[in-house]
């Protein structure tokens, strides 16, 4: 009676995949797209906002994970690779009217350029594949904690000239009035690219390699394996999409200062990236939606005093970010793996 | 641009102040790791628990400026360990991205917490007047906080050195640093070794935070957070694991900064942060192991 299990075409697809069959997929991705179109026409501008900000936030996340989950090179940098592209984009893309008075110092071939957001953004984006180059070749030769604090430094640094440089950044106090251009049609269609891009590269020759990295990179070297070019090509990667967030983070703000790409941004995202479970983009993007909707539907109220039961709370400043970072220690502990982690 | 001999002597005393409260924080980083290769990002997060209660022991109960750091030292380690117990303990033996997470995590944690409990709002920190004076020693004037500070961390550096050296619970956390497994083995009481680790790097962030907040005059919940990063960044530069390493690298970051802010052009002073992490990203290039360091061993 021991018949051999039988695998349709389809099955044994989804099991290497861990995808489902194309017909399957294409509903999800439609009522996706439906429910996008429904939110954009019934949502006020808040939740609208927020909307995006999970966009957004799914697009850094999963770039993130290009590094942090799946190569192993535990990156703290990200939010530097995302000033470098907000400031980069909104220098590219500021209102031709108004920008001589805004920054009067700057050379005048940058206060004569207005450019399309795309051509900015990818402009940002090369921008960061280069600073990941320079910082990359010195830094990835180091592993663990190492890597974790000297990549954390690159982020100081960018954030100590984006304070400094002055006539480009206008210091602490940031560029306003940037035109906004992100909506919910420019977030998804990226959000769709990032992880269709982190999808196919996994089921690469390359993704595969950068596996084998992270379980081992010494075994994986002497398995032929060329760990730097591979570890490179990742990081690059991450900062470039990171890059495209930091500008579609600043053109839904619609304003930027370095405050905003410093350590709570870097803890932010590895919370999102930790808790939904690194390794997976099923668990990047639980990840990014949770940690982003939570603190602002939920604990946001807390922040502000609200009666809860009847009783008045008083007014706490600070308990979003103790309970997330509470729930963060306590994940870690109980589902090391994240959420959806495998 | 010509400085004077007593400029000169000055800014190199206000170094060696700066350098040996950096080298304070350094040391609990560096006893940490050496014994879990953790880097406890939350460090820098006692400074300002340890300030704070220094504050309070003087404000709110009046008691003497020297009683109220010592019962804020016993404030601090009683924080430190509960981290330990709590946050640390249960991932001891997880691998080293895991713990780096969870020390970010209670760092942002406690520092919320005391925004929370403590309002965000700066406070004004004040010494005692006989800190707070300038002694004059021929044309240059000294402030006597400095002076103490200095005196108290050399001090605090010969006494950890002789413990570390002479007792029994000083060479086995020795061992322990060297191999765990092998420590375990020789009926070393792992978490008294680790609890030993904290309490002391608990004890002297304590004192390193009410260091800073004088030197600085004031306190707010997130003080502790950069000044813990850079005494890391001394750590590794002496060589994360060694004691006199975490000293060396805290003097070195210390006149390296007074060096900056006080010799070089105004316009690149407010570069120096960068410049610190500069300074380790090149370190680590050149010998990753920093001054005092020691390689370990790979093996697949």
């Amino acid at each position: 009676m021991n018949k051999p299990l039988e695998l349709k075409p389809s099955q044994t697809r989804s099991r290497l995949s861990g995808m489902r069959s194309k017909p399957a997929l294409a509903i999800y991705a439609g009522v996706l797209i439906l429910l996008l179109i429904v939110a954009n026409f019934t949502l006020n501008d808040y939740y609208l906002r927020l909307v995006n900000l999970v966009g957004i936030n799914i697009i850094l996340v999963v770039s993130l994970n290009l590094t942090n989950g799946y190569t192993g090179i535990f990156s703290l940098g990200h939010a530097g690779f995302m000033a470098v592209g907000a400031y980069t984009t909104a220098l590219l893309t500021y209102p031709l009217a108004r920008k001589p008075l805004l920054f009067p110092q700057m050379p005048a071939w940058l206060q004569q350029i207005e450019l399309p957001f795309v051509v900015a953004m990818l402009i940002g984006g090369v921008l960061a594949v280069i600073c990941s180059f320079l910082i990359g070749f010195s830094v990835l030769k180091l592993r663990g904690h190492y890597l974790a604090v000297s990549t954390m430094g690159f982020m100081v640094i960018i954030n100590v000239l984006a304070s400094n440089l002055t006539d480009f950044t206008r210091g602490k106090s940031g560029i306003s009035g940037l035109p906004k251009v992100s909506n919910i049609w420019w977030v998804y269609a990226i959000v769709a690219i990032t992880i269709y891009f982190v999808w196919r590269l996994l089921h690469s020759s390359y993704g595969r390699a950068m596996l084998a990295i992270r379980e081992d990179d010494l075994a994986a070297e002497a398995m032929g394996v060329k760990v730097v070019r591979h570890k490179m090509f990742a990081f690059a990667s991450g900062a470039f999409f990171a890059a495209i967030g930091g500008s579609l983070y600043g053109h839904l703000i619609t304003s930027i200062n370095p405050s905003m790409f410093s350590y709570s941004m870097t803890f932010n995202l590895v919370l999102m990236l930790v808790i939904g479970g690194s390794g997976t983009i099923s668990g990047a993007v639980l990840g990014s939606i949770l940690v982003t909707l939570i603190p602002e539907l939920l604990l946001n109220k807390l922040e502000r005093g609200v009666e809860l039961f009847g009783v008045q709370l008083p007014q706490m400043y600070g308990i979003s970010q103790v309970l997330m970072s509470a729930a963060l220690i306590i994940t870690i502990i109980l589902r090391p793996k994240g959420l959806l982690g495998k | 641009m010509v400085y004077s001999a007593d400029y000169i002597i000055q800014q190199l005393v206000n170094g060696l102040g700066l350098g040996s409260v950096y080298a304070l924080i350094a040391i609990g980083y560096t006893l940490v790791y050496g014994i879990l290769r953790l880097i406890n990002f939350a460090h820098g997060d006692l400074l300002m628990i340890g300030s704070y209660a220094a504050m309070a022991f003087t404000l709110n109960l009046l008691l003497p400026f020297p009683v109220a750091i010592l019962l804020s030292i016993a404030v601090t380690v009683m924080i430190g360990l509960v981290v330990e117990r709590a946050a640390y303990r249960p991932l001891r033996s997880k691998p080293e991205e895991t713990t780096l997470v969870t020390s970010f995590a209670v760092s942002i944690l406690i520092q919320n917490l005391a925004t929370m409990i403590l309002s965000p709002q700066p406070r004004s920190f004040q010494v005692p007047s006989y800190l707070s004076n300038m002694v004059e020693v021929g044309n240059i004037d000294f402030s006597v906080m400095n002076i103490a500070i200095i005196g108290l961390s050399a001090l605090l550096l010969i006494a950890l050195t002789l413990f570390i050296k002479k007792t029994k619970l000083g060479i086995a956390m020795r061992a322990t640093a060297e191999n765990m497994n092998a420590s375990v083995l020789m009926g070393v009481n792992i978490n008294s070794i680790v609890r030993t680790a904290f309490i002391i790097g608990a004890g002297l962030a304590a004192v390193a935070g009410v260091m800073n907040a004088g030197r600085y005059g004031r306190i707010e919940p997130m003080m502790g957070f950069v000044p813990g990063l850079k005494a890391f960044v001394a750590a590794v530069i002496g060589g994360i694991g060694s004691l006199p390493g975490a000293a060396i690298g805290g003097l070195i970051l210390g006149f390296g900064e007074i060096l900056f802010v006080g010799f070089l052009p105004p316009e690149l002073s407010a570069y120096k942060d960068a410049f610190v992490f500069l300074a380790l990203i090149v370190v680590l290039l050149i010998k990753p192991t920093g001054i005092f360091g020691k390689a370990e061993d790979r093996r697949v």
